[in-house]
């Protein structure tokens, strides 16, 4: 669906991608992980058509991503960033409806309102429609521009940390999300802090570190503490989860100082 | 509703500024001249159509103009503090003028002043534009920090202008930025009103678009809008129209910063509203400022933009706080 083919970013003389090959496959659950500064927002940038690639290529159903028009790219793939304010007073519903901005004109017009009241229902901010944006709190903020991205009903959908600022349950809510589009035959990209979080939803698991992909895999194989303590250069426990049998990723955590 | 509500004020407030003056006419005197039925007073009719109703129309097209270059501009770079002025629009055709007063070319004959004025405007916000661009795509920010460079680098050269030109440039310089619309005559109407129209018609066109841009940049793309080309548009619309604007009419602050506020206040901030009502908003206002210009001091023609400061300035602070809290702050 998306992929990348040897992308490397170089920005001010930093490599931030240092030749990285993935792919979203039909279906998937793709969950990118790293300590910061990896590069995994980069890449998610580099894929979404933001970022200038200094070398290989970021792939969209067959195309480069720069080579397709901004709208047709939009009929493809949503993107959520990490940093969504909005500069005017718009109601959320105006804002939600904006994800439709791409199907002005075609036949998808019809869906613009089952799709908004789906996108509204589904991130549980229905009850906020009528508020002016700016005045939600971070993590209302954070599902309404989830909502916009839903109601753009495209196959695949990056979301770049799209839980950073939610609650528990809102988290748990946004992975179901993810995944019960990817099995309406669409495909997730998620960035993601949360290691256990990240284990216990990916369909599959990428580890990036100083701007290389280390590992790429089931979580069950990359979510190793071996691997993971390597990477973000603190001790990492992992141990299946008791009754799902998941890998829960832990860090290390004592009082003492750290040898 | 908003639309019908300033269309008559519209015509309520061309009407009665067309008759009130230092010779002044009665309201059924205006209509009967625009009906084209022959007025009792000969000196009436000449004076009406001479002088008060170029006037009238032209306070109209240059306030249609900064209204809807104030929303465009707001609009396009997702900020509510922009206004034309910030792309060099008017610091630019500032020093077009003033070069033609100070050196009294009149190569255009009366067209000299509005002529250089219109040129330099359009020169000075291509170079904002061209010199904010880096790696085919410009940013907000850097953007406005261009336009804060070149509006200071236009500002030291009238500056410069000034100290060289004589006594009666110097006047003259004065009160072009002032801004006024005293000496409106048809001819320049009609050079004027094609310039407005491009700008109306071309910011009608954008305006659903824009909703997009206040989501970001990145965002808006990821929505499928070509960011670049719709920034491109809009500042060829808000050059050429607000060039044209303020080449005859000189430098009226306010109305392209306070109008698409004052009707964001009442209809919200989507953009296919607000645009077309900046439009008539901005006519209404700067028609109704002319009227008070001219009438407030007997025999005496107040500046326009000095009125339209004065008076927008606490009438715009007194309308922030009373909306702060309801509109959620300004991000």
């Amino acid at each position: 669906m998306i992929a990348a083919v040897g992308v490397s970013v170089r920005v001010g003389g930093a490599l931030l991608v240092d030749d990285v090959s993935l792919e979203l496959g039909v279906g998937e659950v793709l969950v990118l992980v790293g300590p910061n500064g990896a590069g995994k927002s980069t890449l998610l940038g580099a894929l979404a058509g933001d970022v200038a690639v200094a070398g290989g290529e970021a792939v969209l159903d067959g195309r480069g991503v720069g080579q397709w028009r901004a709208v047709e790219a939009a009929r493809r793939r949503g993107v959520l960033v990490q940093q969504n304010s909005v500069s005017f007073p718009f109601d959320v519903r105006a804002v939600v409806e904006m994800g439709r901005a791409p199907w002005r004109g075609t036949d998808a017009e019809d869906e613009d309102e089952v799709a908004v009241a789906s996108a509204l229902a589904d991130t549980g901010v229905e009850h906020l429609a009528d508020r002016a944006y700016p005045t939600l709190s971070g993590g209302e903020q954070a599902r309404v521009a989830l909502a916009r991205v839903l109601a753009q009903r495209t196959p695949v959908i990056l979301l770049d940390e799209p839980t950073a600022a939610l609650d528990v349950q809102h988290q748990e809510l946004v992975l179901s999300l993810a995944h019960r589009h990817a099995g309406n035959g669409g495909g997730v990209l998620v960035v993601l802090h949360d290691l256990s979080l990240a284990a216990a939803h990916a369909d599959r698991v990428a580890v990036l570190d100083r701007g290389k992909l280390v590992a790429i895999g089931p979580p069950a194989e990359v979510c190793t503490a071996d691997l993971l303590s390597a990477v973000y250069r603190h001790p990492v426990e992992v141990f299946p989860h008791p009754r799902t049998g998941a890998p829960v990723v832990l860090p290390v955590r004592s009082r003492e100082e750290q040898p | 509703m908003l639309f019908a509500v300033l269309v008559t004020a519209l015509v309520v407030v061309s009407v009665v500024s067309a008759g009130a003056g230092q010779y002044g006419l009665p309201v059924s005197d205006v209509v009967r001249a625009l009906l084209d039925k022959p007025l009792a007073d000969p000196f009436a009719e000449g004076a009406l159509w001479a002088v008060r109703f170029p006037r009238v129309v032209m306070s109209l097209l240059v306030g249609a103009v900064l209204g809807v270059c104030g929303a465009l501009m707001q609009g396009s770079f997702g900020n509510p503090l922009a206004e034309p002025g910030v792309v060099g629009v008017s610091s630019g055709a500032a020093v077009g003028a003033c070069l033609s007063i100070v050196f009294g070319w009149t190569f255009l004959g009366a067209f000299t002043v509005p002529g250089l004025a219109f040129a330099a405007g359009l020169v000075t916000t291509f170079s904002v534009y061209a010199l904010s661009r880096s790696s085919g795509r410009t940013g907000t920010v850097s953007m406005i920090l261009t336009g804060v460079a070149v509006n200071a680098v236009a500002g030291a050269v009238v500056a410069l202008l000034m100290f060289i030109g004589d006594q009666a440039a110097r006047e003259q310089i004065v009160f072009w930025q002032l801004g006024s619309v005293a000496g409106a005559r048809w001819s320049y109407v009609w050079v004027a009103l094609p310039l407005v129209a491009i700008t109306a018609l071309a910011s009608l066109v954008v305006a659903r678009r824009l909703d997009l841009l206040s989501l970001g940049d990145r965002q808006a793309r990821h929505l499928g809008v070509d960011v670049e080309r719709l920034r491109l548009v809009v500042i060829c619309a808000v050059a050429i129209g607000v060039s044209a604007a303020v080449s005859y009419a000189g430098i009226i602050s306010f109305v392209g910063l306070v109008v698409p506020h004052l009707v964001r206040m009442v209809v919200g901030p989507g953009h296919r509203v607000l645009v077309p009502a900046s439009l008539l908003g901005g006519a209404v206002l700067l028609a109704a400022a002319d009227l008070l210009a001219r009438t407030a001091v007997r025999y005496a023609d107040l500046p326009i933009g000095m009125v339209t400061a004065l008076i927008g300035g606490p009438f715009f602070f007194w309308l922030l706080r009373r909306n702060r809290t309801k509109a959620g702050g300004w991000a």
